[in-house]
C-alpha cells in the first residue's frame, strides 16, 4: 500500500524563518491572528481545521479527530497554512523530548496531580 | 528590520507524549481515561477505509466493542506545558501507526495483563527492537486478581534487567501517575547514558 499517511514523517518549512517543524501528533497549532474572510474562503475541511485550532490551543491529533479529518490529510492542510503563516506550528521548545529539564517539568506537574 | 514588529502571538506553549501500548484489554483506554482531562478521544476517524475492518476478539476479555484505532488522552501540566496519551492500536497491521504515534514521545509504557501475557508481546517487542522509545512494562492488577509475582513475569516476558517492571491500577489517578512517572524516571536514566551502545 503506497501513500501510509502513518508513516511519513510530515516536515513543513514554515514562514518567513524556514525553520523546519515536525508535525508530530501531539505537535501544537495555533492561529496568531483570526482571519474571517481567510477562512470563508477555505474548503470545508481545511476551513473546520482553521477554525477549530483558533478556538484554542490543540495538538494535531486532537484537530484531526474533532473535525473528522484523517492524519494524513490533515497534516497536509496544516501544513499549507502553515506556510502561509495562517496557523503557526508549535516549535518545539527543548531540543529532545528525553531533554531532563523537560522530563522533570512534566513530573513536576503530574506529582501536582496526584 | 523591513516589516512592523508586532506582539508576540505565539503562546509558547508545548506539548509532550506518553504512549501506552500493549494488547487488547489490557487496560490502555482505561489508565488514559484515569488521568486524562477529557474522555478518551477515539480516533477511529482518523482510520482510512482500507485499514477498516473488524478484528476478532480475542478470547478471555469481556470487551464487548471492537476498538479499531488507539486512542488518546491530554494533561494540561502548566500554562505552557500539555502532556498527551497516545494509546496504540493492537493489531499488528496497524504497526507504521506505532511508528507515527512513538515519534517524539518522552517514554512509553507496555501495559499487561498477567492472564494474557502474550497479548502484549508484540508491544515488548516492538520496543526492544524496532522503537528508540525508553519504555517500562506495567502489570495492570484488575482489582487484586492477578498475580504479583513480578519475578515470574520479569522471566515469562525474558525482560532486560535494566527494564522496570511495576503494578497499576489502571482505574486509579495516583497509580497511574506512578506509572507514568516511573517510565519518565527511565527515560532520564537512559537519557543519562553518554553512550547507548547496545540499541
Ligand atoms: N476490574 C478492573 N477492570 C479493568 C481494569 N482496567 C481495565 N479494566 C476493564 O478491562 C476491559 C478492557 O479495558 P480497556 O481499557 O478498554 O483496554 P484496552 O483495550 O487496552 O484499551 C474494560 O472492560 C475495562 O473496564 C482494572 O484495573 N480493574
Ligand atoms: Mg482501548
Amino acid at each position: 500500500m503506497s501513500g501510509n499517511p502513518w508513516v511519513r514523517p510530515y516536515f513543513v518549512t514554515g514562514g518567513r524563518t524556514r525553520a523546519r517543524h515536525r508535525l508530530f501528533v501531539h505537535t501544537l497549532v495555533t492561529v496568531p491572528r483570526f482571519d474571517p474572510g481567510y477562512a470563508s474562503r477555505l474548503p470545508p475541511e481545511a476551513r473546520s481545521l482553521y477554525e477549530r485550532a483558533h478556538a484554542a490551543v490543540q495538538s494535531v491529533a486532537e484537530l484531526s479527530a474533532h473535525c473528522g479529518i484523517s492524519l494524513g490529510v490533515t497534516r497536509v492542510l496544516l501544513g499549507d497554512m502553515a506556510a502561509r503563516d495562517r496557523v503557526v506550528i508549535s516549535p518545539e521548545s527543548h531540543a529532545s523530548p528525553y531533554d531532563p529539564r523537560l522530563l522533570e517539568r512534566i513530573i513536576d506537574g503530574l506529582h501536582q496531580l496526584a | 528590520m523591513g516589516y512592523i514588529s508586532s506582539p508576540d502571538p505565539l503562546p509558547h506553549a508545548t506539548s509532550a507524549k506518553i504512549v501506552v501500548a500493549g494488547g487488547f484489554g489490557v487496560g490502555k483506554t482505561t489508565l488514559v481515561g484515569a488521568v486524562s482531562e477529557i474522555p478518551p478521544v477515539n480516533t477511529e476517524a482518523w482510520m482510512t477505509q482500507a485499514a477498516k475492518s473488524v478484528d476478532p476478539l480475542a478470547t478471555g476479555t469481556d470487551k464487548s466493542t471492537t476498538t479499531v484505532a488507539m486512542d488518546f488522552g491530554r494533561i494540561t501540566l502548566a500554562d505552557d506545558l500539555v502532556l498527551y496519551l497516545f494509546g496504540t492500536p493492537g493489531q499488528a497491521r496497524f504497526w507504521p501507526m506505532w511508528d507515527d504515534l512513538c515519534r517524539g514521545a518522552s517514554g512509553a509504557l507496555v501495559l499487561v495483563d498477567t492472564r494474557r501475557l502474550d497479548a502484549s508481546f508484540p508491544a515488548v517487542n516492538y520496543f526492544e527492537n524496532d522503537s528508540d522509545v525508553p519504555f517500562v512494562v506495567v502489570v495492570n492488577l484488575f482489582d487484586g486478581e492477578q498475580s504479583h509475582d513480578l519475578a515470574a513475569v520479569r522471566d515469562a516476558l525474558r525482560l532486560d534487567p535494566a527494564i522496570p517492571l511495576i503494578t497499576c491500577d489502571a482505574r486509579r489517578r495516583a497509580s497511574v501517575v506512578h506509572a507514568l512517572t516511573t517510565a519518565l524516571t527511565h527515560t532520564m536514566t537512559r537519557a543519562g547514558r553518554t553512550a547507548p551502545a547496545a540499541r
